[in-house]
């Protein structure tokens, strides 16, 4: 166990090398190509199956109130589930270091200035959504026409006009704009103590930081089931489950888990973080064990309930993913509880498979895969319906916002030394072993 | 070597040797019970025998003595029942959840909160059997072939699930809590001056040696039954919430239920355990091991949950009306507003409200203010059940159906029996077996006192120091 307490030095620059920078940017040029040609195809009607569909099935679509399927609404929903999707890794960075704190957390203190890093992003993603919000809510966002709300209209619908003292336009941008300034003004304050805590040590920032940590988890206990509800559950308009806000921080919580990681292994290998031992792998890999199981918990409390029930009204939403839209989303609804429940359930089991890299990764990667197969079943539905599917947009979409994270993340821990060197927990962190 | 940060605070206070922990906790096990002790236990068998005569009364008359009516079957009974069995929660999240998180505060209070479980658990049982009517029947819930007992069982029911999950439930955490006890059961056998209690002690603590391979045993042992109960503790509160929430009643139909029982459930428990330790740690003088941190970070457990508790409420209030189901709204604003207001509001300012005064370090700090807001939080458990089960129920879906619910003297007794069950069990526990884990809380003494002896394997400053008898060599 000589090696574990070999303490290597607490000073140490990561730096963003223009070759990372030109794989990013490779990356998010090859991104563009992919969105661009899957758009070309799209426009042009190739690779849409769904026009038989639709011709089987009568006229299905044009009784619900459409107003006719546009092949830009792929390409926007694809822009919300990917903005939705990172928005969660990007805050759960900053739940991560805010429960750590609360709880008075030693051993994470070493990897601190990965979560720390992530919540950069959030600007991106929020100023992403608002601009499809208001280009696109229309066709994402049933509840935004207008004559669902007028009872001389034949489109009035009394229940979604029931709804209108929370699912109105004026409303949700508010609540979108204050989710966001609210978590990334928290985080801006929460990096600033610590960033100053590198410069001048002492507890004071760390006793501050306790503070905005509990506020910021005050804060995400409500935002975390509004935004859920605002950003995914109002787009089947109908739809309701009480579950619905906790069962997506579950979601957005291992995901992230997952995105620290794979980016404090990937670090490692590349002779970064050279404190960070397997031992504090084998915690994290716990927690993504934990959280994964979790996540299938609360993922199967909502499904059984609703199942066990049997009302029309609720069971509706899995009926759409189980065997709705010519049973296209089916594939996608099994491989979401595959890739989050059975793959990390069996990966993560040893202790072992938790302390060794490679494992790690490949259910690091499980996850992060799983996980938007999660809100791609729940999002594309309701956006797109029968006219889904995984085309070059869908594939060109996830490879600029993940280049596009990579980039934030990478100029966040760039800023500032990889360790928190003057954390008071810092010598506990370094010397955990379990 | 193993670093503890100077910003931690202490968790042993009084500069303790490993022998003064021995001696400290060994003292009421193996001295005269106090008065103090004779008294309350007293007290519980009285209460536990009027409590047992009424509930003889109760399976002899039938149920009919309850106040239950065609409209609202299920009242005091299952919201007792589901009140202790939130209870029993506390326990195994501590010895088990807590374990895994490598909580040290958790060492103190360990085995009084697993203690409470199991018999919190015996209570809430009791409820189940009491509601049967036909307590020689009690089997009939079990699976087994026809010639036994009427039908077989529906395995489509949630309390059927309830059989299984609280039997397991009950079975992991009494080994749990047995196997903690074997190094301390060898530690009052090694220093037993009777024939008898050497005898007792020497078989309950089943060969302990303390070996380095027994330890060895235990540590994995431990892990690997924290391990198990973990999913256990969620199960268990879980499938409470699925005999609700599987139905289609205005009110029990929820999915966050199954997540928001389990945080109400160890947010009861956290009080109970509260109310507890505060009195053990100052009759049996245990002040330096329950410190003022460990009941502060209790009090943080509690306003935590209590705040997921407080949010689910909200939840469900929230989507009550989103849904647009108009049974939903009319049940949610019925609680708040209908005849069972005072019940609700009571639940709201119990469970929501007044554990948020533990945002103030004063209060949470204060031992006075803790065992009272741990009182308010149990009672306002009580009422988020009747809350749930009877105002739920009591508008039926015909107005001609609508009904009250009033409790007779036989549903108060019957709770009453509880108590006495619950404290007569809880106080044979504490005068015979030792409240804190000696060996677990010897783990910490290094890395966590307040100040450390000059020799922390000294002998004890206690009266047996004039004649050590767990000092082999003096013999």
């Amino acid at each position: 166990m000589a090696s574990v307490h070999a303490i290597p030095s607490l000073e140490q620059e990561y730096e963003f090398t223009s070759e990372s920078k030109r794989r990013l940017m490779i990356g998010i040029g090859a991104g563009v190509v992919l969105v661009a040609i899957g758009a070309f195809l799209l426009a042009s009607g190739v690779g849409d199956h769904s026009h038989e569909v639709v011709q089987g099935q009568g006229h299905s679509a044009g009784h619900e109130g459409e107003h006719g399927f546009k092949w830009t609404t792929r390409l926007w929903a694809n822009l919300w589930l990917n903005a939705v999707y990172f928005t969660g890794v990007s805050v759960i960075g900053m739940f991560f270091i805010s429960y750590n704190y609360l709880a008075q957390a030693g051993w994470s203190s070493v990897f601190k200035r990965i979560p720390e890093a992530m919540p950069a992003f959030l600007p991106v993603t929020g100023i992403v959504m608002l601009v499809t919000f208001f280009v696109a809510g229309h066709d994402l966002f049933h509840w935004t026409h207008h004559d669902l709300y007028d009872p001389n209209s034949e489109h009035y619908d009394p229940i979604i006009a029931g709804k209108s003292g929370f699912l109105n336009t004026p409303f949700y941008v508010i609540r979108i704009v204050v989710y966001f300034v609210a978590w990334y003004g928290l985080w801006r304050i929460l990096r600033n103590f610590s960033l100053q805590e590198d410069l001048n040590g002492g507890t004071e920032y760390y006793e501050k930081s306790i503070k905005f940590a509990t506020a910021f988890l005050v804060v995400f206990a409500v935002t975390s089931s509004t935004s859920a509800w605002d950003f995914v559950m109002s787009i089947d308009t109908h739809w309701f489950s009480t579950m619905f806000g906790w069962y997506t921080l579950a979601s957005w919580h291992v995901t992230g888990l997952a995105v620290i990681t794979l980016t404090v292994i990937t670090l490692k290998e590349r002779g970064y973080l050279q404190a960070v031992n397997e031992n504090h792998l084998h915690d994290l890999g716990k927690f993504m064990f934990a959280f994964s199981i979790f996540w299938t918990y609360v993922w199967f409390a909502q499904f059984m309930l609703i199942y066990y029930a049997n009302l029309p009204e609720e069971t509706i939403y899995y009926r759409e993913r189980f065997s709705g839209y010519g049973g296209i989303y089916q594939a996608p609804f099994f491989i979401n509880l595959f890739l989050n429940f059975v793959f990390p359930f069996l990966v993560l089991m040893t202790r072992d498979a938790k302390r060794t890299n490679i494992f790690m990764k490949i259910a690091c990667w499980g996850i992060i895969v799983g996980h938007y197969f999660d809100f791609y079943t729940n999002i594309m539905p309701g956006t797109v319906g029968e006219h889904g599917g995984f085309g070059p947009i869908e594939f060109g979409m996830i490879l600029i916002f993940a280049c596009g994270f990579m980039w934030s993340v990478s100029t966040q821990l760039a800023k500032a030394n990889l360790y928190p060197k003057n954390h008071p927990m810092i010598e506990e962190a370094i010397h955990h072993d379990i | 070597m193993h670093v503890t940060s100077s910003v931690r605070t202490p968790l042993v206070t009084g500069g303790k040797t490993y022998a003064d922990v021995t001696e400290d906790v060994s003292r009421q096990v193996e001295g005269r019970p106090t008065r103090e002790w004779t008294i309350a236990f007293a007290i519980s068998v009285v209460v536990l025998i009027y409590g047992t005569a009424c509930v003889f009364w109760t399976w002899w008359e039938g149920l009919g003595v309850w106040g239950l009516n065609k409209t609202i079957g299920w009242a005091w009974d299952i919201t007792n029942f589901v009140w202790w069995v939130g209870i029993g929660h506390a326990g195994t999240l501590i010895s088990a959840i807590l374990l895994l998180f490598r909580q040290k505060w958790r060492t103190a209070v360990n085995r009084a909160a697993e203690a409470m479980t199991i018999f919190a658990v015996i209570c809430a049982a009791s409820f189940i059997v009491m509601h049967m009517g036909r307590p020689w029947l009690a089997y009939w819930a079990l699976p087994l072939p026809n010639t036994f007992g009427s039908l077989w069982v529906n395995f489509k029911s949630p309390l059927v699930w309830d059989v299984f999950a609280i039997s397991t439930y009950f079975t992991v955490s009494l080994v749990f809590w047995y196997m903690g006890l074997i190094p301390d059961l060898a530690t009052i056998r090694d220093r037993a001056r009777s024939k008898v209690s050497r005898y007792i002690y020497g078989a309950l603590s089943m060969g302990w040696n303390g070996s380095a391979k027994t330890w060895a045993r235990y540590e994995y042992m431990s892990l690997i039954l924290a391990g198990l109960s973990t999913p256990l503790v969620l199960s268990v509160h879980t499938i409470v919430s699925f005999d609700f929430a599987t139905s289609v009643i205005p009110g029990w139909h929820t999915t966050i239920f199954p997540p928001y029982f389990v945080a109400g459930a160890i947010f009861s428990g956290f009080a109970m355990v509260q109310n507890l330790m505060l009195i053990i740690r100052v009759v049996f003088r245990l002040e330096d091991y329950i410190t003022v941190e460990h009941i502060e970070s209790m009090n943080k457990v509690i306003t935590l949950t209590g705040s997921i508790v407080g949010i689910a409420y909200l939840t469900e209030f929230f989507i009550a009306w989103y849904s647009g189901v108009e049974f939903e709204t009319y049940a949610f604003i019925n609680r708040a507003t209908g005849p069972y207001w005072w019940a609700y509001w009571a639940m709201m300012t119990c469970n929501v409200i007044s554990p948020q005064l533990f945002w103030s370090r004063t209060i949470r700090r204060s031992v006075i203010w803790t065992f009272v807001l741990s009182v308010v939080v149990n009672i306002g458990m009580w009422f988020e059940r009747f809350v749930i089960i009877v105002t739920s129920l009591h508008r039926d879906y015909l107005p001609s159906s609508w009904a009250m619910f009033h409790p007779t003297l036989f549903d108060i007794s019957d709770y009453i029996f509880s108590f006495g069950l619950f404290f007569t069990l809880f106080l044979l526990f504490s005068k015979f077996l030792p409240v804190v884990n000696m060996a677990e809380v010897k783990t910490i003494i290094k890395s966590s006192s307040e100040k450390l002896p000059k020799s922390v394997s000294g002998v004890a400053k206690g009266e047996r120091v004039a004649n050590p008898t767990f000092n082999k060599d003096v013999e």
